[in-house]
């Protein structure tokens, strides 16, 4: 009794629940059905890229960044991310890189955890557009069995994919694109096409975006809003020309979508802070993806439709401070 | 009135873990062999003593007393002899110059005769004096001199007396136990305040979680004065003033103002009834009501304990402390101060005696901001504690102002939030004290750049 040391900390003297290890290890959890479906549809070449994607992205963190930062799972997050948006063709080399470039130039450049302006998976993704434009953008088509690769995976680094070795297809919103072609909403809601290896689980992705908004790891307001803008844009402009312009149940479900609104814009780290800030953001991102889609020279816009708005977060931000109590219209005269 | 429990936006839920003490009925603690009575007992002025080393004094006997409008007198809680006048350790972490008695063994401790009027034929003046007099404050926390509530500036007509009986801080039972035993007291309080300040209507607000206290009140409204009972949504800090105020009243204070300019006064369940309590026994404040709880205590109690009885003694009353109690809380785990001295003495302002163990302590480690927002959905005065969480680290004070640090209440909403664990509030507090010296500074500078000019 005597010999007892008690604790001197500063008010309040408990803590809730939520930690940031936990919130992230949580993302990461909801993710593993969604890469078991990539695994499901695209064979083992799909796990091979997701995780040479997140090794990149680990191995990084673990040298470049402060000790001990691994841990928290955002470095895991970011990779098995990156992964989900890349095709189950590519050589491993390049995710590696894609990687590795995600968390150094993507995350520690800007002082680490909380302090980078893009989503770093996203940014990662941005530079292999780049830097390997041709092999981002083969996309499997029909194999023989399910255990086949999808293509040369195990290409050398610094190589090329054979494209002996790569039976391409096209997704559905390059066929919508470039051909007109409309896909069954079925296979779009079952993943049953080509794509990007998160392209494809919808019901997966819709599934752990709600879990995660019911236990506030992320911002419902941000997914809602960008699913509805898309929604209705291009229902108005299905309604104005139907054979040009695709539906809404087609624009929601097709393309990177769905990852994009649940996992990537909601990244806490670059999005907004206030509520009413998360609607603005989902909004642009709507509008932003409607826009490329429908009018750019792309057939798929999610990715610079949410780097663009992680660019204008902090102006977000500072229009939309809440009100402080007792100050403005809440003060009778 | 509202039927059902009304609140504000925001705020957090934490475990309330009443349920230690919540049924224990209040009971009165043997004397203990010394008291300490610190003479910083309050806001406002430290008092000076009227006693010396060697002086008896009985129990009841003004002992320290202070000139300043919002200052109390002191008075011995118990009889004995003064021993000393010296440096002890303060509740708020501090070193106080407290004045020491050893309590007379085997006293029947009677006090003396009434010393404090009967409140019935008295005007409103002469009851504030009556309870300055008693050394009566608020006995929430911030132990503010009770008299000066009664004394509102004549320029802001009163209209609402808010009792606070919401007791929103986790574990602490003290309002709650006084409401479902001293109903009367309660609403006798209610009266006296009501005459001094001429106010017509009072609402009692108490959270969901106390029904039985709810029921007691009811059950003994008075008829004769407009006095309602409304309950509560669970939520902390909603028994934090301005909140109480903006759910009862739907007025918000204005940022930088005081209650009283929105025609609102706010006490707490406690002190009323204290005001009650010292007309009906005669006896100044020398005594209150303290929930001893926690996983760490062993057997949790709501006691009667006389000011000034060192935190050892109170916990030896409640069985002790168990092996694994790792933090020692006076007030709520939200708001109170951690005490790591034995010898620390309760004083009128001490609502509870908390005891952690290993597993409710924070955890230590924290993470860099993630920008999740979760501060900014719990603060209930609407501040965004994440820029203001940068701002203080980078030591851009000024800036915090601009951006309401003022209006903080350190309620401790987004520490307690916090996924990364980051020290929000104790941040604003430290970074407040930084202000607040600096523009100490600035005005002293100033006076002396005039004393200069003139001479």
């Amino acid at each position: 009794m005597t010999a007892h040391r008690f604790e001197l900390t500063a008010s309040p003297h408990i803590k809730g629940p939520d930690s940031t290890p936990v919130i992230m290890w949580s993302v990461v959890g909801t993710l593993v059905p969604v890469v078991g479906a990539a695994a499901w549809h695209f064979g083992p070449s799909a796990l091979l890229v997701i995780l040479a994607a997140t090794l990149g992205c680990l191995l990084s963190e673990r040298l470049v960044g402060p000790g001990g930062a691994v841990r928290d799972g955002s470095a895991a997050i970011t990779g098995i991310l990156l992964g989900l948006t890349l095709p189950a063709t590519l050589p491993l080399w390049m995710a590696f890189v894609g990687g590795v470039f995600a968390i150094v130039f993507g995350k520690l450049i800007f002082g680490g955890l909380g302090q980078n302006v893009f989503n770093p998976a996203l940014l990662g993704r941005a530079f292999m557009q780049a830097a390997f434009p041709e092999a981002l953008t083969s996309w499997p088509g029909p194999t023989t069995s399910w255990a086949a690769l999808r293509g040369d995976n195990f290409a050398l680094p610094f190589m090329s994919a054979d494209p002996a070795v790569t039976v391409t297809g096209a997704t559905p919103l390059g066929q919508m694109k470039f051909e007109q072609i409309p896909t069954e909403t079925i296979d779009l809601l079952l993943g049953s096409t080509s794509g990007s290896l998160g392209e494809t689980s919808a019901v997966l992705i819709l599934l752990g975006g709600a879990y995660l908004a019911l236990r506030k790891y992320l911002n419902w307001r941000i997914p809602i809003s960008v699913l509805l803008t898309v929604g209705v844009l291009s229902q108005i402009a299905h309604v104005a020309d139907p054979r040009q312009y695709p539906d809404a149940v087609f624009m929601l479900f097709s393309g990177g979508l769905m990852l994009g609104a649940v996992y990537m814009a909601t990244d806490m780290v670059t999005s907004p802070t206030t509520n009413t800030g998360c609607w603005v953001y989902g909004l642009g991102i709507g509008a932003l993806v409607v826009l490329i889609r429908l009018w750019g020279g792309l057939p798929e816009g999610v990715m610079y439709a949410i780097l663009f708005m992680n660019a204008l977060v902090p102006f977000i931000n500072r229009a939309t401070q809440p009100r402080v109590f007792g100050t403005g219209r809440g003060v009778a005269t | 009135m509202k039927l059902f429990g009304v609140t504000f936006r925001h705020g957090v839920h934490p475990p309330d873990s009443k349920s230690l003490t919540e049924h224990v009925p209040v009971r009165r603690m043997p004397f203990p062999s010394r008291i300490v009575l610190p003479l910083r007992q309050h806001a406002g002025k430290p008092a000076v003593p009227l006693v010396a080393v060697g002086d008896r004094v009985e129990r009841g006997d003004k002992v320290a007393e202070s000139d300043g409008f919002v200052s109390v007198p002191i008075h011995a809680s118990a009889a004995g002899e003064v021993v000393g006048i010296d440096w002890w350790p303060h509740p708020d972490g501090t070193m106080c110059e407290s004045i020491i008695i050893d309590v007379e063994e085997f006293s029947a401790q009677i006090p003396r005769p009434r010393t404090i009027p009967e409140w019935d034929g008295l005007s409103a003046e002469e009851i504030r004096k009556a309870v300055q007099r008693a050394g009566v404050v608020g006995l929430g926390g911030a132990a503010f001199p009770t008299h000066v509530k009664l004394a509102p500036p004549p320029d802001h007509e009163i209209e609402w007396l808010l009792v606070n009986g919401a007791e929103c801080e986790p574990y602490l039972t003290t309002d709650h136990r006084t409401m479902v035993e001293y109903p009367e007291r309660v609403h006798a309080g209610i009266r006296i305040m009501m005459r001094c300040l001429g106010v017509k209507r009072a609402v009692i607000g108490v959270e969901q979680n106390k029904p039985d206290a709810i029921e007691a009140l009811r059950a003994t409204l008075p008829t004769d004065i407009d006095v309602v009972v409304q309950p509560l949504v669970v939520k902390y800090p909603q028994g934090a003033e301005k909140m109480l105020i903006h759910v009862v009243t739907g007025r918000e204070v204005p940022s930088g103002k005081l209650p009283m300019h929105v025609g609102a006064v706010v006490q707490n369940v406690g002190s009323i009834a204290t005001i009650a309590e010292v007309f009906e026994t005669g006896l100044p404040l020398i005594e209150r009501i303290v929930t001893v709880t926690g996983p760490g205590v062993v057997r949790p109690a709501n006691l009667i304990v006389p000011v000034g009885t060192p935190l050892q003694d109170v916990l030896d009353v409640c069985g002790g402390i168990t092996e694994d109690a790792a933090e020692i809380v006076f007030g709520g785990p939200m708001m109170g101060s951690s005490q790591p001295d034995m010898r620390t003495p309760l004083i009128k302002g001490t609502t509870g005696v908390v005891v952690l163990t290993r597993a409710e302590v924070k955890p230590k480690h924290t993470y860099p901001c993630i920008k999740c927002g979760h501060c900014l959905d719990a603060c209930p005065v609407f501040l965004n504690p994440s820029d203001l969480g940068l701002l203080a680290q980078a030591g851009r004070y000024e800036d915090m102002r601009t951006a309401h640090l003022m209006d903080c209440m350190l309620c401790g909403c987004c520490s307690y939030v916090c996924p990364s664990n980051i020290p929000l509030s104790q941040m604003f507090s430290l970074s407040r004290n930084a202000l607040r010296k600096q523009d100490a500074a600035a005005r002293e500078a100033q006076s002396a750049a005039t004393a200069g000019a003139s001479s």
